[in-house]
């Protein structure tokens, strides 16, 4: 019986029959729209996604044409000494995305990638970032997370919600999540303010959503400011998962609980906060193979693209969206993602 | 795109434009300055260059398009348009306002 080199979500390579492997698209794209209430992929769109997957090619690309535009995050801050140990300054790391990888959007960012530390570091930051403006050509982003763990004791102001949440302080924890919002929300248009000035052709609100539902209220709420305050600028808004999670639970946006949101529906909140591109993220569980995961993320996906009115561009780096949580994954596994994902959600960028 | 470093390369030869190589950048400067979806970001571009949807990612036609108007190219020439000076360019032929062009434009009383 002839069998399919497949990756898992770890990456790790294994076989899978025809059965197996259809059972698994179906099963993926089966789970995605229970969860989030949207329609499975089609039999013509499975049926795509198997020739992808039975391919033996080590890689594939999409049709000529389909090409989509590429933004990254925390992208200037990926080939310092302390992380792949390429003694790089970020402005040449900048020109290395744009020159060497590509790159249509680069990002432009501070090593910790979140507001609360760039805040008192920002005119080192704004100078950094006007010097790279000056000797690249593609738009450039500045990028940061809103992470409101930051803002808890001992290193923040306010009270651990993950510390009272389990002595059963409900109503404190909700307390301490309503501030931590209002620091993180100051901060969040601070900064944006001072890099705009600087001349940034925009920003990328990273992993918005990963301390919860206040986390993603909060960039909400930013966004809405900013977007009145600099009608012009382009805000990306990329999530931390598939799900909003509900460590507070009563938070609303516009009438609308936060808490529980997939995709589309985050997608909504999104625009009418004001930003310009939505970035989707789907997490890919290890335990299952590349199959079945990248089945699940396109229809997460698909409804978003169908929705939207502002450009849509997926997550797509390691552990998201079909993509092996391996810190090298293999080209097999990233091109068949990368492909699938274009082709059947014919969504903006990655 | 997103974390690590591992996978961009694959990333970008299964179905990046290729940004300053080809026509990527331009394209990407219609999606964030009037929100265009990617197809009509195409058009727009392939309009203003006057070239196929096709050609906007091929790096040899985009290459010679981008050298020949000087807005800036992977390996710029003697002379050539480099980082804001291409820029400068970029927004005059799509005609787009780009917020650091706009500052330097200030700073130099342009």
């Amino acid at each position: 019986m002839k069998r399919f080199h497949i990756r898992m979500g770890d990456g790790s390579a294994t076989e899978l029959s025809e059965s197996e492997l259809k059972r698994d698209l179906e099963e993926g794209t089966r789970d995605a729209a229970e969860r989030a209430k949207i329609p499975p992929l089609s039999q013509n769109e499975l049926a795509y996604l198997f020739d992808v997957y039975s391919s033996p090619a080590r890689f594939v690309g999409v049709d000529r044409g389909n090409e989509v535009i590429f933004s990254y995050d925390n992208g200037s801050a990926k080939s310092r000494e302390d992380i792949t140990e390429i003694p790089l300054h970020r402005v040449q790391e900048a020109q290395v995305y744009e020159k060497f990888l590509g790159a249509d959007i680069a990002d432009f960012g501070h090593i910790d990638y979140s507001f609360k530390p760039v805040k008192s570091i920002v005119t080192f930051e704004q100078q950094a970032l006007e010097y790279a403006l000056l000797v690249t050509t593609v738009p450039m982003f500045y990028g940061s997370q809103p992470n409101l763990g930051s803002y808890t004791q001992p290193d923040g102001p306010c009270p651990n919600p993950m510390e009272l949440l389990p002595q059963g302080k409900i109503a404190e924890a909700r307390a301490a999540q309503e501030e931590m919002m209002e620091h993180a929300v100051k901060d969040m248009v601070y900064v944006v303010s001072a890099m705009y000035e600087s001349g940034a052709d925009g920003f990328n609100f990273d992993t918005a959503g990963a301390a919860g539902d206040a986390d993603f209220l909060a960039t909400l709420r930013a966004v809405e400011i900013l977007r009145k305050k600099y009608p012009q600028m382009a805000m990306m808004v990329g999530i931390a998962g598939e799900f909003i999670l509900g460590m507070h639970g009563e938070l609303t946006y516009d009438g609308v609980r936060v808490a529980g949101l997939y995709p589309h529906k985050q997608l909504e909140l999104v625009e009418k906060a004001g930003a310009t591109i939505f970035g989707p993220a789907i997490n890919t569980n290890t335990d299952k193979s590349g199959a079945w995961n990248v089945a699940r993320a396109v229809t997460f996906v698909k409804p978003c693209v169908e929705n939207s009115h502002i450009p849509v561009h997926a997550n797509m780096g390691m552990g998201l969206s079909g993509i092996p949580m391996a810190d090298c994954p293999p080209v097999d596994a990233v091109s068949r993602a990368s492909k699938a994902m274009v082709e059947i959600t014919r969504l903006d960028g990655l | 795109m997103g974390d690590p470093v591992g996978m961009e390369v694959a990333h970008v030869s299964a179905s990046g434009m290729g940004g300053i190589r080809t026509a990527g950048d331009l394209v990407a400067r219609m999606q964030i300055s009037r929100g265009m979806k990617i197809k009509e970001a195409k058009e727009y571009v392939a309009g203003k260059l006057k070239v196929s949807v096709l050609d906007l990612s091929d790096p040899v036609v985009m290459g010679e398009i981008r050298q020949d108007l000087n807005i800036g190219t992977m390996a710029p020439f003697v002379g050539g348009a480099k980082g804001i000076e291409a820029k400068l360019r970029i927004a005059e032929l799509l005609g787009i306002e780009i917020n650091c062009v706009n500052k330097f434009k200030d700073k130099v009383k342009w």
